[in-house]
């Protein structure tokens, strides 16, 4: 069973968000996701300054088997990215919520934030995607 | 309801990701993919690859049928007791309906395995055609097949083989094979690197998976055999070759028969066409020399005239670090390509196959 942590917020789209305090959120693909798409071999990372809407394709996660979209969860600018991933990909599947972010957003818009999902309502669209 | 080999509970037992494999439930993987390419690369593993056909084939004129039958001369091993060849079996436009091995056992027996996915129109082509020859067709459901590979894996392996046959196995040239009345050992795969292929019985495979693991087998699953086979240079039948396409088209020129001359194979007229006329495309190796991992299916440019193919599988090669793909190409010879990756045009290296045998890169990078 994969693991979803009640700090966080979720997209069925199985990105993670984590709000901080400055108006900024943290972003990832859940352990769902990771575990889904096996040892992941390469992260390809959005520019720092690109601006993206909900849905947004912003980045992709390859395994040895496939290719996965990441899709931005929120509305803002991209103000940094985890760099580390282009050289140890594997941090994604060794530690998805933590040193396996991907990139921080700052909001444009957090009405959008109403629109997340709690971990009860993840663990929920996993049931339903089961 | 998927079939299951006799292994699948103790798939399970080792925590397997089941897929669906040719409607066969199939181990992906037993945690990671990529460490069980690195173990087959540097130890030893194990696959169940039982969800492949079995074929016995037997009459007195097997010999001339499997001459008509098959692509490669079985003349090449006929006396030769255990003796393998790998081959296609052709359509009459030349397409190849399945790639298989094929082993000489005795002066009227043959056996046979060719691929899981392809196992209903490869027994009704062969049955079709044996009938003419008065040649019986068995398959062989009642056996299981197990890939031990791996660079420690013969010596790993080794106390497990019984007494009487044990040092036949170990003295194997490669691509051979020996038996008794319950195991068929080849030495064989599908990896590039040394180990066995061994057939036993559905009701002794259970056991004797469970000594392979207590002896540091590791088991392996099918993700880490598709990396595994393509570093090594090895055609997928389904992806790097089908019933469109023939064995000259899919880097396989020399499993092609062709003496003597007067040998009437199936195909065999189209080749002939073919081959005179040299203008077929070809399949090549491909090394990505940017980012990205190449995919099955993304367009390859090969001139600035928006001349273009195809990769048929591609990946990231653990042993490499890199991405590398087989990809099929208009008539031609190339250097570098250009392959489309999410709407990027990404160059990259034509190179001749195999790109890693024994544990070692056969490119430079």
């Amino acid at each position: 069973m994969s693991e979803i942590l009640d700090n966080l917020k979720y997209v069925t789209s199985h990105e993670w968000i984590r709000v901080e305090k400055d108006n900024t959120v943290v972003v990832g693909i859940t352990d769902h996701a990771q575990e889904a798409l096996g040892d992941l071999v390469y992260v390809e990372l959005p520019e720092v300054g690109a601006e993206l809407s909900v849905g947004d394709e912003c980045g992709v996660v390859e395994s040895v088997k496939a290719a996965s979209d990441i899709y931005s969860p929120l509305s803002g600018k991209v103000v940094a990215v985890n760099e580390e991933l282009t050289e140890t990909p594997e941090l994604v599947n060794n530690s998805p919520y933590q040193d396996g972010w991907i990139l921080k957003l700052e909001l444009s818009n957090d009405a959008e934030l109403a629109d997340l999902l709690d971990a009860s309502g993840y663990a929920k669209c996993l049931e339903d995607e089961a | 309801m998927n079939k299951r080999t006799a292994l699948y509970e103790k798939h399970l037992a080792s925590n397997a990701k089941v897929i669906d494999f040719g409607g066969w439930d199939m181990p992906l993987h037993y945690g990671s993919q990529l460490n069980e390419h690195h173990i087959v690369r540097k130890d030893a593993g194990v696959f169940d690859v039982s969800h492949m056909t079995v074929v016995d084939l037997n009459g007195e004129r097997v010999i001339e049928f499997l001459q008509y039958l098959l692509a490669n001369n079985v003349s090449k091993i006929v006396g030769k007791t255990g003796k393998a060849l790998y081959t296609c079996m052709l359509n009459e436009k030349g397409g190849i309906i399945d790639d298989l091995i094929v082993y000489y056992q005795a002066e009227q027996e043959f056996r046979m395995v060719v691929n899981a996915a392809t196992r209903d129109k490869d027994l009704a082509w062969i049955e079709q055609h044996a009938s003419n020859f008065a040649v019986s067709v068995t398959e062989r459901t009642d056996l299981a097949m197990l890939a031990i590979q791996g660079p420690q894996a013969i010596e790993k392996i080794t106390p497990l083989l019984p007494d009487a046959l044990r040092d036949t196995a170990l003295n194997l040239k490669p691509f051979t094979a020996c038996w008794d009345d319950n195991l068929f050992i080849a030495r064989t795969g599908y990896t590039g690197e040394d180990g066995f292929e061994i057939m036993l019985s559905n009701e002794q495979a259970p056991a004797f998976w469970d000594a392979l693991l207590n002896a540091n087998i590791a088991p392996i699953g099918l993700g880490a055999r598709d990396t595994l086979r393509l570093e090594a240079g090895m055609n997928l039948y389904g992806s790097d070759m089908g019933e469109t396409d023939t064995p000259l088209e899919s880097n396989l020129a020399w499993t092609i028969g062709w003496k003597p001359a007067e040998r009437n194979f199936i195909g065999r007229d189209v080749l002939e066409a073919q081959k005179a006329n040299g203008e077929h495309s070809v399949l090549v190796g491909l090394v990505l020399k940017g980012k990205g991992v190449l995919r099955g299916h993304q367009a390859v440019y090969v001139d600035e005239a928006g001349g273009k193919g195809e990769i048929t599988s591609g990946t990231y090669s653990p042993t490499l670090g890199v991405s590398i793909a087989f990809a099929r190409l208009p008539a031609g010879v190339y250097e570098e390509v250009k392959v489309e990756i999410r709407n990027k045009q990404i160059p990259a290296q034509v190179v001749k196959p195999p790109f890693v045998r024994h544990g070692k890169a056969c490119i430079d990078i």
